[in-house]
């Protein structure tokens, strides 16, 4: 009943086609159409985070966005993060803090911290911890992940300057 | 996911024409974060999803001397952030920066919050063939219960209405604008919900053929504020809502006008309460004295009683937001 729709968008800063039934979210398309596996699945119900992307500047869960919606947008995955100079300083401080265990949660924890540490670079303890509610971490229990996110604030802050 | 046909009208005309006259064959996306939850779960499966987002005029915001009208399609994000509705209307903003967190907030629309289905894990359960699914009975009446309706004389099922955008809106004053088949219409907020008994029937009173355009709130300068309670600071539905907004002149409430959300089937408007607190100047006392006019009438469910005592609350705590001009954690 229903075709596969040709949809062209931007992600991480490249043009790309695809072809997508209507009923693929971006989630499936970017895992499973683009193998841009880093984003992963968690609830599927927008309720944890894990597939955090950035769709046109802003943070939304991939989950709840279907594929044919970002016909001539702009998305930015976790694959988009690093940069040809090396990690960014997030992914540098989650590591140095350990911040992850099993890792599923860390590419939506890191995009979201990146959205929001660019959106408000000086955020304190309580604004990150509210930023970040819409991302669960089942292993770690969020205080390595807050320090690592104030490091990285703090990091991006000095090269700034 | 049941697959679907697409469509991205970029008018509202388009958008009206390629609807059906029935529900549950065709469904509008906004944010789509209430819609795909319910496609995924199989609670909605529609031949044919229209998409609103190709359409401009959904988008935009005027707020100016005459009064403010806001698009259905306009982001929570751009309500909770606009620095005039912050200024003027507290109860509309502080709601929708309190929507789930960044991330829904980011994609979830006005119009989208204010036709959400709603949250009963009943409803939401694709084995559960409930009352609003043309099933025989409402699973809640005498089971889990703890999150639902307190005000349940005359209803044969118990949801609490989802909206926390509404009862700010409605305590505002605001209308409606709907396009339908045979041209616009415009309808107060509050004659916007119903409590549905049927698959026929949604939580708002839009046929199945309309679409919601945008809401006006009216140019008055009132005091007003929304208090929610709830179980943690995001990601939730608060488990009771209240919302006022009076004209407040020579230390004397006038006009006062209080709604309740997730307590009933729809948004409800408290009179009683609005009566004990007009003319009175607020403190605790008169506020708390509202307060319990507001929970006067619940009958609550076997799990839910504690709600009553919440709903005092609130109406409390926002009287005295509104009156001082703090949020609750400044006071």
């Amino acid at each position: 009943m229903s075709k596969k729709v040709h949809i062209t968008a931007t992600i991480n800063g490249r043009e790309t086609e695809f072809l997508c039934e209507p009923r693929q979210s971006l989630l499936e398309v970017l895992r499973d159409e683009l193998r841009l596996t880093g984003t992963k699945e968690g609830c599927n119900n927008g309720n944890c985070g894990a597939c955090n992307v950035m769709l046109e500047g802003r943070l939304v869960n991939s989950c709840l966005v279907l594929g044919v919606e970002v016909q001539g947008k702009e998305v930015t995955t976790i694959e988009g993060v690093a940069s040809k100079d090396g990690l960014h300083p997030l992914q540098q401080k989650f590591l140095e803090n350990a911040a992850l265990q099993c890792g599923i949660c860390t590419p939506g924890f890191i995009v979201a911290a990146k959205a929001l540490i660019e959106q408000k670079p000086k955020a304190n303890e309580q604004q990150i911890r509210h930023y970040l509610a819409g991302n669960l971490c089942r292993c770690t229990g969020y205080d390595k992940i807050v320090r690592a996110v104030q490091d990285a604030a703090k990091e991006c802050a000095g090269k700034a300057k | 996911m049941k697959n679907f046909t697409y469509f991205q009208p970029n008018s509202v005309k388009q958008a009206v024409g390629l609807l059906d006259a029935k529900w549950g064959t065709t469904e509008l996306l906004a944010g789509g974060t209430d819609l795909l939850d319910l496609q995924k779960e199989y609670v909605a499966q529609p031949d044919k999803v229209v998409s609103l987002t190709g359409i401009k005029e959904l988008a935009t915001i005027e707020a100016g001397n005459t009064g403010t009208k806001i698009g259905a399609g306009v982001k929570l994000t751009a309500i909770a952030d606009h620095p005039a509705l912050k200024k003027l209307y507290p109860a509309l903003t502080d709601a929708a920066g309190d929507v789930g967190g960044p991330q829904i907030q980011n994609m979830g629309t006005l119009g989208g919050n204010l036709c959400q289905r709603n949250r009963c894990w009943y409803f939401r359960d694709e084995h559960v063939n409930c009352l609003l699914k043309g099933g025989p009975k409402c699973f809640a009446l005498d089971g889990e219960n703890q999150y639902h309706a307190v005000f349940t004389t005359g209803h044969k099922c118990v949801i609490v209405h989802p909206s926390t955008l509404a009862p700010g809106l409605i305590a505002l004053g605001a209308t409606v604008d709907i396009a339908g088949p045979k041209g616009n219409r415009t309808v107060e907020l509050t004659k916007f919900f119903q409590a549905p008994t049927g698959p026929t029937q949604r939580e708002h009173t839009l046929a199945p053929n309309e679409v919601l355009v945008s809401v006006s709130i009216p140019a008055k300068a009132v005091k007003n504020a929304s208090y929610e309670v709830r179980h943690k600071q995001a990601y939730d539905w608060p488990l009771v809502q209240a919302a006022v907004a009076f004209n407040y002149e020579g230390g004397k409430v006038s006009n006062a006008r209080i709604v309740l959300g997730h307590v009933a089937p729809t948004p409800v408007l408290a009179e009683a309460a609005a009566k004990a607190i007009e003319g009175k100047a607020i403190d605790e006392a008169t506020a708390a004295a509202a307060g319990k006019a507001a929970a006067e009438g619940a009958k609550p469910l076997s799990q839910n009683a504690y709600k009553v005592k919440l709903i005092e609350v609130a109406v409390k705590r926002a009287l005295l937001a509104a009156a001082g001009g703090k949020k609750y954690w400044e006071m």
